[in-house]
């Protein structure tokens, strides 16, 4: 090439020209490279983010399945509501964005054109309520109680109504057939919230906005089954939110239906005679404090004894589950969770816990027999019982002389199980406990089950407590420090006792093993504990977990997820210990048994009955009052706290809760006709062809209907009954 | 037809046919420099693709007719390409006779702009509108006048073979007569396009051959002007809001750094392949502003891939290595520094518009050359390489 010749250039412009190349050269490498940058090494992140820049949602919910009793009659379902609403997207296409179409929609919905426009406008930090706080591309509902009139003249002259849609919709409805609210048990629903969604993205159960969460209950524990999946269409959409088209849709499963082993009708008595019970006994002034029984709360449970189900379970104070629907006003949230409502959400049947009292001595005459001692030997059963200058009183301290541990559940006597209780403290060396201590009474409280969950399909159930020697050392190292403040020498009983527990409150005392043999103490229990005990004595020994979800139902009724019951456990004693513990609990039912007076005229000899009374002592409040029974069939347990004595409280309600069971009437006649369950209910509700569950309708329960002679029984004849000697 | 240097320049052929003549040895068809003049009708061609993508379906922008743009594109690029064979059939020699009028007239237009004839478009007040939806930019124009004005005063004592090198005064009288359309301009303010320009003097001072003090002294001066123009407040919010979204991105993604942001989401989901023409979400679902335009870029970057992309960087580097070539072999200064202006230019352009699309420099509203819509930018590049290719058509056959 000719460089320099006769032209004017001279090196310093060739050499500036070439620069000048370089520098051009180097400029497009640079953008190659970071081309290269962008879209070779880190393109996929950009796709994803493109991706979330032009997709938008639209989601059909599924409509969340039923929760049935054992017949199939709903207990929680849907009903149908007239919803209508109106899509954004469509009404920004309009020139007028919509505003004439709406002004229709509010004439025939009888509203004022403001609030229909206020409910379809998006909310931001400027926007008062009302305002539409979900997703623009979800149609947003101006009203869930059309008419079918008005619905019907949108959907006819659609062409006046473009982007408004009336369409029937899915709302959550608890029914309370017969009365029977089954409030806790069935918990309730509330919209998701943010950290759900974040929490749950990458599983297989994801959440949308829009979904309802079940809170508690069996709302929760089937919370999935119950929810289904909502359909999503995914819509491609440009930057002003125009529909391009779209790119998928995933069609939705609707929820799939829960049958428990409720049973409506017995739920329903079980409901009334709580209540009625707990407002008896508030008529009833307790001897020691001298004060009308507040009876506060209580919990009554009706299990399965051979399987763990649980038929009935209620538990005062209650409340209306339909609060929930729709969203709960402020107003209602604090009625739910204020102290002067004693805190109805709460489920006292597996959340509630007390001292057991004498319910408990069946485990102290299982660890007696661990122990070695023979249950037909015979037990001094004195009026009271002496350790050191210390004496612990009999009930009314009446003694009974030498006694079977059969009997001494029978009397209830507590002096027998305090001599047992403190002998075995001293075999296990007192305070200073042997290496190989046995612990046959807190051990065997353990196998029982106390002191754990029963595990029944219900959120948040409580432990209970056995104050075993770990027990006492952990509480001491957790609170000892605020004993020793407060705690003064020969100050007033509390601050003595604060004294005491300072010095000395990991100890496991002489003092505590007398208590704990009698269910007093420390020792705390729940209602679905003790039923699951005394279950597991009437099935021979098998601790089940307590379950109330009987089968997963798929809405076309083609699959069927039974959810059998599952042991968690055995007593820790032999048959013939529990044939002995049996005929004891029977004998308390019978002739001079704490419960005799309760079951005058049972047919004993055709259904026999086996129950224990409690009456435990709170400090500070009135007794807890405790009544465990059971059949062959069924396990009754029921507890009222402040509400007295076991029999003398709950011991009407539980007899009347199985005579509505076997249809037997106060002098023990059974009518099968009447009775609403004389066996436990084996199958599961018939499912017709198209997935439909045919539901049986419910009766309101009628007490009357129990009673030989209503005339004479006017609710004041039982209570009025011979002033039992030993009642507790 | 013969132009007083264009189409007859053989002097010692005998009378020939006109096909004859065309493809003749020494014919101006085959003296055109081929690779730079198909370059840059490659780089049209696939701009018209690019720009009939972004506006197919920009309904508020096309008039209802898909293939507006795509056709506005082409007869942009028609018109340029008689604007180049005038250039060349005029040649640039018979243009620097004409340099002072192009001047002035290219000044008055630009002056022009800053009376109510003008009008504002994205903030910059840089055009006149003609009606009938055409409208005129004419700092386009300017780009061009500057590399002539100061080539023939550095040139023509050189090229006279009075000096070896411009001297200062000749420099001084260059820098003035740049200088001022520059002021003009800057007050629209059109401050991408002063970028420009202040490139634009910077290669032509080099090229020149003009002593290193200048250069350095220019560079200084761009340094010191630019920080005076940020201290002085003379430029608009929205231009100080370009440089800080261009610092931090992620500032205010729905706001100033949203453009950049939403190219560089597009230009990154391309991946090696792109999505293929007419297939971009970004591009579709009109996510980038100025797509067509200014972001012409993106919709290559998502829609072609990094090959895609790529082809147009390098087509972009053949037309610049062409350039480079014909400003080093010309036999005059004068070419050599109207070469060196346009490459600058081209350069500097295109560096700025990709550049800012890829996030590595802050937004400014500069076309992409040839690539991006618009007809006075179109025109201007052409003429470029009119002149490019008469440079190379003129010079002597060295073969």
């Amino acid at each position: 090439m000719s460089n320099i010749p006769e032209t004017g250039r001279t090196p310093r412009v060739q050499i500036r020209l070439i620069i000048i190349q370089v520098l051009v050269f180097s400029l497009l490498l640079t953008l190659g490279g970071r081309l290269w940058y962008l879209q070779v090494r880190n393109g996929d992140e950009y796709t994803a983010e493109a991706r979330s820049n032009h997709v938008q949602q639209v989601v059909q919910p599924a409509v969340r399945g039923s929760i049935l009793d054992a017949r199939g009659v709903p207990l929680a379902d849907n009903e149908t509501r007239l919803v209508v609403s109106a899509s954004r997207t469509e009404l920004m296409k309009m020139k007028d964005d919509g505003k004439a179409v709406l002004t229709r929609l509010a004439g025939v919905l009888g509203m004022k054109p403001k609030d229909v426009m206020d409910k379809v406008r998006l909310c931001d930090s400027q926007t008062p309520q009302p305002c539409w706080n979900g997703s623009p591309y979800q149609p947003i509902p101006v009203t869930d109680e059309a008419t079918t009139q008005q619905a019907l003249t949108i959907r006819e002259s659609s062409e006046n109504f473009p982007g408004i849609t009336a369409e029937p919709t899915a709302v959550r409805r608890y029914p309370a057939p017969g009365s029977a609210k089954t409030s806790q048990v069935l918990g309730y629903l509330s919209p998701v919230t943010d950290e759900e969604i974040e929490k749950a993205k990458d599983t297989d159960s994801p959440f949308l906005r829009s979904d309802q969460v079940g809170r508690s209950g069996l709302e929760r524990t089937y919370d999935k089954a119950l929810r289904g999946k909502a359909g999503v269409t995914r819509y491609e959409v440009d930057k002003l939110g125009r529909v391009m088209g779209q790119t998928e849709s995933d069609p939705g499963i609707p929820g799939s239906d829960l049958v428990t082993s409720i049973d409506a009708r017995v739920q329903g008595v079980a409901e009334y005679e709580l209540h009625q019970a707990m407002k008896t006994v508030r008529d009833e002034t307790d001897k020691i404090t001298g004060r009308k029984y507040e009876a506060d709360a209580g919990a009554v449970v009706v299990m399965e004894s051979r399987t763990g189900r649980v038929v009935a379970m209620a538990s005062q104070p209650d409340y209306d589950p339909n609060v929930w629907i729709g969203g709960i006003s402020g107003k209602e949230y604090a009625q739910l969770t204020d102290k002067n409502s004693n805190y109805p959400l709460l489920n006292r049947a597996i959340q509630g816990q007390a001292p057991a009292g004498s319910v408990f001595k069946v485990v102290s005459a299982s660890a007696a027999v661990r122990a070695g001692y023979d249950f037909n030997d015979r037990y001094n059963c004195s009026s009271s019982y002496s350790m050191g200058n210390r004496s612990f009183a009999n009930f009314e301290s009446r003694g009974h002389g030498p006694i079977t541990l059969g009997d001494a559940l029978k009397f209830s006597c507590n002096t027998v199980f305090y001599r047992l209780g403190h002998q075995e403290w001293q075999r296990d060396g007192g305070i200073k406990p042997k290496k190989d201590a046995h612990d046959w009474f807190y051990r065997t409280a353990h196998d029982f089950g106390f002191g754990a969950e029963t595990r029944i399909d219900l959120p948040n159930e409580v432990s209970g407590r056995i104050p075993d020697r770990q027990w006492k050392k952990s509480f001491w190292e957790a609170n000892k420090d605020a004993w020793c403040k407060q705690g003064k020498k020969g100050g007033t009983y509390v601050e003595q006792i604060a004294y005491e527990s300072c010095l000395e409150g990991n100890q496991l005392k002489a003092f505590d093993s007398i208590n704990f043999a009698i269910g007093q103490g420390d020792v705390l229990i729940t209602p679905i504990q003790l039923a699951t005990a005394y279950a597991a004595i009437s099935n021979g020994g098998t601790l089940y977990n307590p379950t109330i979800g009987k089968a997963v139902i798929s809405p076309d009724g083609k699959r069927i997820q039974e959810i059998k019951p599952k042991a968690h456990g055995k007593l820790p004693i032999d048959a013939e210990t529990i044939s002995n513990l049996d005929k004891g609990l029977r004998s308390v039912v019978g002739p001079g048994g704490t419960a005799a007076w309760r079951f005058g005229g049972w047919p004993q000899d055709k259904i026999p009955m086996r129950a224990k009374t409690g009456t435990a002592q709170v400090y500070g409040k009135q007794t807890t009052s405790w009544f465990a029974t059971y059949t062959d069939d069924y396990t009754i347990v029921m507890t009222i706290s402040q509400g007295g004595t076991g029999s003398g409280a709950s011991g009407p309600a539980v007899r009347n809760i199985y005579d509505a069971l076997y249809g037997l009437d106060d002098e023990g006649n059974q009518d099968l006709k009447r009775a609403l369950l004389p066996q436990p209910q084996k199958d599961l509700p018939k499912i017709q062809p198209d997935g439909s569950i045919d539901a049986p309708t419910v009766k309101p329960y009628d007490p009357s209907e129990q009673l030989v002679d209503p005339a004479k029984s006017n609710g004041q004849q039982q209570l009025a009954g011979p002033p039992p000697v030993w009642r507790d | 037809m013969t132009g007083p240097h264009g189409f007859s320049v053989s002097r010692y052929a005998p009378e020939r046919g006109a096909l004859a003549k065309l493809t003749a040895r020494d014919s101006v068809l085959r003296r055109l420099d081929w690779p730079l003049l198909l370059s840059s009708l490659a780089l049209s061609f696939i701009g018209a693709l690019l720009v009939w993508s972004a506006t197919r379906g920009r309904t508020e922008l096309n008039q209802g007719d898909p293939q507006y743009f795509l056709w506005r594109h082409v007869l942009n690029t028609g018109i340029g390409v008689v604007l180049m064979i005038g250039t060349i059939w005029l040649g640039h020699r018979t243009l620097r006779g004409a340099v002072p009028v192009l001047y002035g007239i290219s000044v008055l237009l630009i002056l022009a702009v800053l009376t109510p004839l003008g009008a504002t478009i994205n903030g910059a007040h840089a055009w006149i509108v003609i009606g009938g939806g055409f409208s005129l930019q004419p700092s386009e124009f300017v780009k061009i006048t500057i590399i002539l004005v100061m080539a023939m005063l550095l040139a023509a004592r050189v090229d006279a073979g009075d000096l070896i090198h411009p001297d200062h005064r000749t420099v001084a009288k260059s820098l003035f007569f740049a200088a001022l359309p520059m002021v003009i301009v800057m007050l629209m303010p059109d401050l991408g396009s002063v970028m420009v320009m202040v490139v634009i003097v910077l290669g032509v001072l080099l090229a020149s051959g003009a002593s290193n003090r200048w250069v350095l002294g220019l560079i200084g001066a761009g340094i010191t002007g630019a920080a005076l123009v940020a201290a002085l407040g003379v430029l608009d919010e929205y231009q100080l809001n370009r440089f800080a979204a261009f610092a931090n991105p992620e500032l205010d993604p729905a706001g100033v750094g949203y453009n950049t942001n939403q190219a560089r989401i597009a230009i990154g989901s391309g991946g090696l392949y792109g999505a293929g023409l007419f297939n971009g979400h970004q591009t579709t679902g009109q996510f980038v502003p100025e797509q067509q335009t200014d972001f012409i870029f993106t919709v290559a970057g998502e829609e072609l891939g990094f090959l895609g992309a790529g082809l147009i960087l390098a087509l972009l580097g053949v037309v610049l290595w062409r350039a480079g070539r014909i400003a080093r072999e010309t036999t005059e200064l004068y070419g050599t520094i109207v070469a060196a202006g346009i490459i600058a230019w081209f350069a500097f352009q295109s560096f700025e518009n990709i550049g800012m699309t890829l996030g590595i420099m802050p937004v400014a509203g500069l076309p992409l050359p040839f690539v991006s819509y618009g007809g006075s930018s179109m025109f201007a590049v052409w003429v470029a390489i009119g002149l490019l290719q008469s440079i190379r058509v003129q010079r002597p056959i060295t073969a």
